[in-house]
């Protein structure tokens, strides 16, 4: 095997000075009853080569873009990533190192994770942003907890349009523990309702998506003022990281916690993971944050660098007492996440959200002119809503056939939305491929 | 000695990356509009975030300058205890890259991601083989996130069973995550002593277990490196009081093709694929942390659930009421699962099995060879990773973190210090199977060699390491003021 360095001869050596006749004496400690009783059932072996035969097979099996076109966003979007992005992240002093516990041999990713804590703030308008979450999902459940130690309340009040999937893993988080979530309904427009929370005062935190799930872009500001007036905390979040290329950012309009979801930047969809959980705050909650933090230090000669920091707050400190119990995290996610804006720059950015919106527009607009519904009337970044006439479910099989993804039918998670269907469109997308959807859903 | 692998070298200054950069540069190519402009309302647009403006060439060589102050598995030996840091395959990468695999949507009709499906239905079966266990899910992100599983699946269980239980036993010699995981169900831990021989004694947990308990949280092999011998015992003084078994597989790497979790009577037991795995810590993520439970906690795995319908193709299935839920948005570290898929279909059953014996074997030449040296913790027969402590230097005023800094200058990165907790000064050695003869036996004469330097020149090891990128840093000072970001 390949990876296993050891010839026979140095196997034999190497007993002798453990003082083992053979690999399997090894483990003569292990008692009888502990042991398997038969070896392990597995496929045998495979050389590189068939391997590769094997995987390339599984892999073409799958539907992807651009042999598919498909139009669905929903928590994961098709964007262009540069190979500079592919190649650096692949750097195997990045790739194969662990979490820097050790400073002074693990400054490429201290900086690294440093920078993309300073952009990631940047994007998000806070003050400081963890080294990273598993996805936008567990950033809200944290973003939540938080809320909850803070404010000593048990209630949050969470939009019924943050993504589906999120409110279904913070109800996994919060429930053992006896927390209460009061789901926040939604208006015609498409936006969240908030007279809920009229009258209310035992809320540890309003949670909003902007974008949402719906593609609609939230009042924030108007949602903060409310939070705030009830003691709450304001919580406000995106699947969608690219749209604060082109809108307010979530912390300029009042959120104090900030969680996100960071596929966009440069992070390949991957069947939805790895992704990157982003989570920041505004400095007062610093000290009360989940995860990793990574910050600037001196060395002895005065020299400037970085270490992880506020250790105190993390489970190997703190064990049953600490803000939460991760350790691992999403690092190279994040990584990657900063080498993506850094290649895009503000100029860039700023000018890919901008596109982004302009195609989506250009396609809302065409099924507007078809004659199709657009049921929610309020401004969206990259993703909007479509009411087809019944029967449509038909058409959308049929379109599968033709490699046309139409859509994410709603129904699934709002069931008054039948017929309703959730569009994607990025800068993959082209305006040939949009025109040829029309045309087929119309005909 | 043969010469050192360390060596001074030509290490480039890079500035941070708003340091650098002008207004109007791009590293990116920006794809062309093909669509008539569309403003938003002007009160929704803000100024965008203030990112710099860099060219390809500026980020190639920031990323590329500050990879060389990193150190990983490709560069050396990384003998990190309880973090396993084998070789990371380069084929799991290239699989993992297939366009297939990294472009499809996680939000696609199932007939559409039948190949994705397959992979993890696969390796869910995989893993239940190699564990011992029943049933697999693919789902937490990492290995607390496994645990956070496999600590809920347990609430669940006593909740249906309306027997809701308020503690939990875990032994000093746990990982921090283990109490921080069983305090977010809300279960308080009971803390357990470690017996003299450095594992559990069945009348110690014996003494503490009761029907306020819900079970017992335990690595095995614990993080000692020593098997949990009477762990079969435990299981059934836990079980007699309506209690369930925890395991932590963090260290499952020692006991593939040898041990079977299933039979010592575990309950649940979460894997870190970036461990026993081989797929890529990454710099501290992301992991995959599988959860395995017995037959009857099946029902309490997180939803959706892959199933295979008559006609033999896949499905995900919501239709699991007793769920625990949802533990991330979609089906779990899709990218890591393909890399661990990749790695068991490389190694086989026999490849496995043999990567277990020769991690198990490095470890015990490592602490046969150092023994002398260095003051061992407890002198048995180890696992996978050894645990000794800076007790022989402590009469030079020498530390673990002294040891530790100076092994860097020799071009190691160091083992794991100060875990576990009940060994004082501990330095925990990991080697793994990928690591040759010649070079544990470079690494053991280089920490010979420190062992007389903490005797005859001891400020070197103090003032290490002098051939990094920085000197040591100062934590205490980053905390107290803390600066976050740039």
């Amino acid at each position: 095997m390949r990876f296993l360095p050891h010839t026979p001869e140095q196997i034999q050596l190497m007993l002798m000075v453990v003082g083992a006749d053979s690999l399997e004496s090894l483990f003569s400690s292990i008692p009888e009853e502990c042991r398997r009783l038969q070896d392990m059932n597995l496929p045998d072996a495979l050389s590189e080569w068939a391997l590769n035969r094997y995987m390339d097979a599984l892999s073409a099996s799958l539907a992807v873009s651009p042999d598919y076109k498909i139009f669905i966003g929903a928590g994961r979007y098709d964007h262009y990533i540069p190979a500079t992005v592919s190649a650096l992240k692949s750097r195997s002093e990045f790739l194969t190192a662990y979490t820097p516990y050790q400073p002074e041999i693990s400054q490429g990713t201290l900086q690294a994770i440093y920078e993309y804590q300073t952009l990631a703030a940047r994007l998000m308008g806070v003050d400081v942003v963890t080294a990273s979450h598993y996805d936008g999902a567990t950033a809200l459940s944290e973003s939540l907890l938080m809320a909850i130690r803070k404010t000593r309340r048990k209630r949050v009040a969470i939009s019924s349009l943050i993504h589906p999937f999120y409110r279904r893993v913070l109800q996994t988080y919060l429930e053992p523990a006896g927390f209460e979530i009061l789901d926040l309904p939604f208006l015609e427009n498409g936006l969240t309702d908030l007279s809920l929370l009229e009258g209310t005062t035992d809320i540890a935190a309003v949670a909003l998506q902007s974008p949402n799930f719906f593609g609609c872009i939230e009042e924030l500001k108007t949602a903060s003022k409310k939070a705030h007036e009830m003691g709450a905390l304001f919580v406000a979040g995106f699947t969608e990281a690219l749209a604060y290329g082109l809108l307010k950012s979530p912390g300029s309009q009042g959120a104090d916690i900030v969680f996100g979801e960071g596929q966009s930047l440069g992070i390949p969809i991957s069947f939805g993971g790895p992704g990157l959980g982003m989570l920041g705050c505004t400095s007062e909650h610093t000290r009360n944050l989940p995860g990793r933090l990574v910050g600037k230090a001196k060395d002895l000669d005065g020299k400037n660098g970085f270490v992880l920091t506020l250790a105190t707050r993390e489970q190997h400190i703190r064990r049953e007492k600490a803000t939460s119990n991760i350790c691992s995290n999403n690092s190279h996610c994040a990584l990657t996440a900063a080498m993506y804006m850094a290649s895009l720059g503000k100029s860039g950015f700023c000018n890919l959200a901008k596109l982004n919106h302009d195609k989506a527009a250009y396609l809302c607009r065409q099924f507007s002119d078809a004659g199709f519904r657009i049921p929610f009337s309020s401004p969206f970044f990259n993703e909007f809503v479509v009411e087809f006439p019944k029967g449509f479910e038909t058409r959308y099989q049929s379109l599968l056939e033709k490699k046309i993804v139409a859509g994410l039918p709603l129904s699934t998670f709002y069931s008054k939305l039948a017929n309703h269907y959730l569009f994607c469109v990025t800068e993959t997308v082209s305006r040939k491929d949009m025109d040829a959807l029309i045309q087929e859903v119309k005909s | 000695m043969t010469e050192p692998l360390g060596a001074s070298g030509l290490i480039l200054n890079e500035k941070l990356l708003w340091e650098k950069g002008r207004k109007g540069r791009s590293g990116f190519s920006m794809p062309e509009s093909d669509v008539p402009s569309s403003p938003l309302p002007m009160e929704l647009v803000g100024d965008g975030p203030d990112f710099p403006d860099l060219s390809e060439v500026d980020v190639v060589r920031h990323y590329t300058r500050l990879s060389t102050w990193n150190f990983g598995v490709d560069t050396g030996l990384y003998p990190l205890g309880s973090c396993t840091m084998k070789y990371n395959p380069k084929t799991n990468e290239r699989q993992a890259g297939l366009s297939g695999f990294s472009g499809s949507h996680p939000m696609l009709p199932e007939s559409l991601c039948q190949g994705a499906l397959k992979l993890m239905a696969d390796l869910e079966r995989f893993l239940a083989e190699i564990t011992g266990m029943d049933a697999v899910s693919l789902q937490p992100a990492a290995g607390a996130h496994g645990e956070l599983a496999g600590m809920l699946v347990i609430h669940a269980w006593f909740k249906k069973k309306g027997n809701s239980r308020s503690k939990i036993i875990i032994p000093d010699t746990a990982h921090g995550t283990n109490p921080a995981s069983a305090a977010l169900c809300g279960y308080i831990p009971v803390q357990v002593h470690t017996g003299a021989e450095g594992i559990l004694a069945p009348e110690t947990i014996a003494a503490v277990m009761d029907e306020e308990t819900a079970g017992i949280m335990v690595t095995n092999p614990n993080t000692l490196g020593l098997f949990e011998n009477h762990l079969k015992t435990i299981s059934e003084i836990v079980h007699a009081k309506g209690g369930l078994v925890y395991a932590d597989g963090a260290n499952m790497n020692a006991v593939m093709g040898i041990a079977d979790m299933g039979r010592i009577g575990v309950d649940v037991l979460h894997l870190n694929l970036h461990k026993t795995f081989s797929t890529p810590h990454g710099g501290g993520g992301p992991g995959a942390g599988p959860v395995c439970v017995k037959k009857y906690l099946k029902p309490f795995l997180p939803v959706p659930r892959i199933i295979q319908k008559d006609s033999g193709q896949y499905a995900l299935s919501e239709d699991f009421p007793e769920s625990i839920g949802k533990l991330l948005a979609f089906h779990g570290h899709f990218g890591v699962l393909v890399r661990a898929y990749s790695y068991i279909l490389s190694m086989g059953a026999e490849g496995l099995k043999k990567a277990s014996q020769l991690a198990v074997l490095n470890a015990n030449y490592l602490k046969e060879q150092l023994k002398d040296t260095f003051h061992l913790a407890y002198d048995r027969p180890c696992m996978h990773e050894c645990v000794f402590s800076d007790r022989y230097q402590q009469e030079y005023n020498v530390t673990t973190l002294d040891i530790a800094k100076r092994l860097m200058d020799y071009g190691y990165h160091p083992p794991t210090i100060y875990f576990p907790l009940v060994v004082h000064g501990a330095l925990m050695m990991e080697p793994t199977e990928t690591e040759s003869k010649e070079d544990l036996d470079q690494y053991i004469d280089t920490l010979k060699k420190i062992a007389v330097e903490a005797k005859e020149t001891p400020d070197v090891l103090r003032s290490a390491p002098t051939r990094c990128k920085v000197r040591r840093l100062d934590e205490t000072a980053a905390a107290r003021k803390p600066c976050l970001a740039g």
